[in-house]
């Protein structure tokens, strides 16, 4: 069936997940899967690209289990993964404040902040499994804040009323990062993991339907080279770059993903986008990326605007009765630490009212003079000390001072290849995890839920699934022409990137890229502006096949060739996102649909409609997209609106 | 802001390399200096030249991946602060701005201001973890760490790895990254089944990768973007020595 930018096809009937009580799904599906002999499991390879939390403890713990693993990053160092630069902190449910958390409320807090668009029996698998993660940094040494007694201290975070979120300082994602990546490099000098930093992931190897290798460029000579295997691991993170501006790190791309999607693999909630919303605002034209204020400062920063629009006083000069603290008044019970849609939400409406602060008003005041005056300044400096820093460097004004300004930005990806419980997608062989897959954060992710995922994935699910696929296919060794085939199409791609010669640079093209999606596809959609994006998007991406301008040889490190490919697989990434974003007629988590809100002007989701998961498949070059639905089923959380007043 | 740089261009490790002058007028004081290089590199490749090659990344302080010797200092004039951090309203205008690639032994260069790194890794390797199989950890409160104790680890495991000590240091010495690392595993209870071995496999690659000897001359601690504190070599220096002198080595 035709809906005139997508065609409709076969819903995904099984997600793989055992039946029987939430509790003991995991236990049963580990019990189910086939085992790899020890002695065989260094004859079996496996293929891992990335190395952030997902990857890097993926590599680690299967190296340690036997196998033979070949690791790849574009990085110089697997611990340069963007991974390291989450500030905030990792979630698991400990109780350790007795504060009457359980693995169930997580579950339930993480499948209603994901407004219903999650899978429950992963949600449940991942809340459990947080509690190991936290022994396990730990034991290697994971330096997490302290209790003068010597126990782990804990804090809260947005979208929960529980301390459940262990810190490391504003660099817990480095101090995971490190101790996931000291991890993998004692497993290189043991001889299990053999290690290819500054190398790309350009295409996959197929055989027989089958994943089987990848065809990677080293960046320093530009060689391209093959590696077969038995399972290929994708743990190459999320695509908010196709924003252009965006909290993620500047390589971080979609190409490993998306060469994977063009061979079958199901591409799921591409529109869901998370907007972030304490990030430094932009400061003009010159901006490449956007740098986030981590969310744990909303525990003692409160928001606010001037009462009246276009009061362009000093923050200082406005009393406290023409001060709104917009979100405590809006949302007495969760106040400042409502969940990042809404935050975010509310931060873009008060701005569209002419009250926003700072240059161009896009910007909201996050303001610690209330902490500093409760807790003393000392305190304060103890708490976000290294964060007041960071935003001192970038816009030159001190926060001890002066309110820092916050605008939301692109921070995270929700969507990513489909994946089954086992974490493999429907290439056999192919598995997914951390965020390049979709699976557990339904629209909107809880915050300090993301390193929770991927060092779940990596450490704990991954090496428990990809042994029972590896014992049940008896795979032999890779035919030569499918090596050839996939060696040749990443020839012919990167000899057209050299050989067109325009006369506009790569980034030229990704800005206008970021622009057209920010705009339409950004914190609030509507019909017509997607139906805009839709026309925008093909013909500057024909514009870019015809008028780029990518200097050097491929034969060398070219950075410009690097970001020539990952930007032309953004420009058909981008359009598959309004495609999924212009479907699905609800708003939901961090995708605002104007058409669908309620009196309040709050989301209105539409579970009737659109309580499924929307997963995609290639269908060509010139074709539109195939629609795949996987119902989603709530048998323990009954979706209700979300409601944080 | 008008600004002249002076950028050190070399096409491969063979090639001998020297500075080459660009003129850029219309510099954003709010841009950060890897965005000024963005802005260099858009005009190279309009008027038909080969853009700059650097390495950078999470352009938010952190990842260790971004470099250059700004003015004759590794990460620029300004304390603490990585390359990506350091904004160009720290710069005058009109100023003549020297940017270079790290120069040690241990660290090659690649092209243009881009440096091979990896030897660090090859410390990590030696070493530079505690082993803990997944899955077999005991529970997180099993084992208390005084406060002291797991803030000052904290401290030193902020190095981000960029190596801006090794091209400070007059020998390309690492000890300060070593230092930090032997610090941080070191103080922690979990850290010292492995302390002795540690040290002493750590400190041999170190030599073997071709950095030089430690002679305490401080210029890392100055040129860290993390402020990680010249103590750090002391306790690697007091452990190798318990190690080694002090027969504790397995």
């Amino acid at each position: 069936m035709t809906h005139g930018y997508y065609t409709s096809g076969e819903p995904i009937a099984d997600a793989k997940a055992p039946a029987g009580a939430i509790e003991e799904r995991w236990t049963t599906r580990k019990f189910e899967a086939k085992q790899v002999n020890p002695a065989n499991k260094r004859k079996k390879k496996i293929i891992i690209i990335g190395t952030g939390l997902a990857g890097g403890s993926a590599g680690a713990t299967l190296g340690e289990a036997g196998y033979h693993v070949q690791q790849f990053c574009f990085q110089d160092s697997p611990r340069r993964a963007h991974s390291i630069a989450a500030q905030g902190g990792i979630n698991a449910a400990k109780n350790y404040r007795n504060d009457g958390d359980s693995v169930y409320r997580l579950f339930y807090e993480t499948v209603k902040g994901g407004d219903f668009r999650s899978r429950e029996s992963n949600v449940y698998r991942l809340a459990d499994i947080s509690r190991q993660i936290i022994d396990q940094c730990v034991a290697q040494g994971v330096p997490f804040a302290r209790e003068y007694g010597g126990l782990l201290d804990n804090r809260s975070f947005g979208g929960t009323q529980v301390s459940r979120t262990f810190y490391a300082r504003g660099q817990t994602g480095q101090q995971l990062l490190l101790g996931a990546y000291q991890a993998l490099m004692r497993q290189v000098d043991a001889g299990n993991v053999e290690l290819y930093p500054r190398h790309e992931m350009l295409d996959l190897i197929m055989e027989d339907g089958r994943a089987r290798g990848v065809v990677v460029r080293n960046l320093i000579d530009g060689e391209i080279k093959h590696y077969t295997a038995d399972a290929v691991v994708l743990a190459s993170g999320g695509y908010g770059n196709v924003y252009f501006l965006s909290t993620n790190a500047m390589g971080s791309n979609v190409t490993a993903s998306w060469r994977a999607h063009r061979h079958g693999a199901l591409f799921a909630n591409p529109c869901y986008t998370q907007i972030h919303p304490t990030c430094i605002p932009v400061s003009g034209d010159h901006q490449s990326k956007l740098t986030l204020m981590s969310e744990s400062l909303r525990n003692d920063g409160r928001v606010w605007v001037p009462k009246k629009a276009g009061d362009t006083r000093r923050p200082y000069d406005i009393p406290e009765d023409e001060r709104d603290y917009y979100l405590e008044r809006i949302y007495p019970s969760f106040g400042n630490l409502v969940p990042r849609d809404i935050a975010s939400r509310a931060a873009k409406n008060v701005c569209d009212e002419g009250r926003g602060v700072g240059p161009g008003g896009l910007g909201v005041y996050l303001d610690f003079a209330d902490a500093i005056a409760r807790l003393g300044r000392d305190k304060v400096e103890a708490k976000y000390g290294n964060l007041f820093e960071m935003y001192e460097r970038i816009t030159g004004e001190n926060p001890y001072d002066t309110p820092m300004r916050i605008y939301p930005a692109v921070h995270y990806t929700m969507g990513g290849l489909w994946v089954d419980y086992d974490l493999e997608s429907t290439v056999p062989g192919l598995f997914v995890i951390g965020e390049a897959n979709f699976s557990d954060h339904g629209a909107n992710r809880l915050g300090a839920s993301a390193l929770m995922q991927g060092l779940a994935d990596g450490y704990f699910v991954l090496p428990n699934t990809i042994g029972d696929y590896i014992a049940r296919n008896s795979l032999p060794p890779v035919a030569e022409t499918a090596i050839g085939e996939a060696q040749e199409r990443v020839r012919t791609r990167i000899e057209r990137l050299l050989s067109i010669d325009g006369d506009r640079s790569v980034d030229s093209f990704h800005r206008e890229l970021g622009h057209i999606m920010w705009e339409y596809c950004g914190m609030e959609r509507t019909e017509e502006g997607l139906r805009k994006a839709l026309d925008l998007i093909p013909a500057l991406r024909e514009e870019f096949w015809t008028r780029v301008k990518v200097t050097g040889k491929g034969e060398e490190l070219n950075q410009q060739l690097e970001k020539a490919g990952r930007v032309a697989d953004f420009f058909e990434l981008a359009e598959l996102m309004v495609v999924d974003a212009l479907h699905r007629a609800e708003s939901c988590g961090g995708h605002f649909r104007a058409e669908s809100q309620d009196e309040d002007g709050e989301a209105k989701r539409d579970d009737d409609n659109f309580g499924y998961v929307a997963a995609w498949e290639w269908a060509g070059e010139d074709a539109q997209p195939v629609l795949h639905k996987e119902a989603l089923n709530f048998e323990y959380v009954k979706p209700t609106q979300r409601s944080y007043k | 802001m008008k600004l002249t740089l002076r950028v050190w261009r070399q096409s491969g490790p063979q090639d001998k390399g020297g500075m080459v002058e660009y003129k850029l007028d219309d510099v954003s004081p709010d841009a950060s200096f890897l965005e000024m290089l963005d802005v260099l590199n858009e005009k190279l490749i309009a008027s038909g030249e080969e853009p700059v090659a650097f390495d950078h990344d999470c352009r938010e302080g952190i990842c260790g991946m971004c470099s250059l010797v700004i003015n004759g200092t590794p990460h620029g004039p300004e304390r603490a602060t990585t390359t990506c951090q350091l904004h160009m309203r720290k710069f005058k205008d009109g100023e003549v701005i020297d940017v270079e690639p790290w120069r040690a032994k241990a660290f090659p260069v690649v092209k243009d201001l881009v440096v091979d790194r990896s030897a660090f890794d090859r410390m990590i390797q030696a070493g530079g973890y505690i082993t803990a199989p997944t899955g077999t950890a005991p529970e997180a409160h099993a084992t208390p760490v005084p406060k002291p104790d797991a803030d000052r680890a904290f401290e030193a495991a902020e190095c981000i790895g960029c190596g801006a000590c090794v091209a400070a240091c007059p020998n390309g010495s690492a000890a300060l990254f070593l230092g930090a690392k032997v610090t941080h595993l070191g103080l922690m209870p979990q850290g010292q089944p492995e302390r002795w071995d540690r040290v002493v496999s750590m400190l041999d690659t170190h030599d073997e990768e071709g950095f030089g000897g430690c002679t305490n001359t401080g210029e890392c601690t100055v040129a860290c973007p993390k402020g990680i504190p010249l103590d750090v070599i002391g306790r690697l220096n007091h452990d190798y020595l318990k190690a080694t002198a002090g027969g504790k080595k397995r």
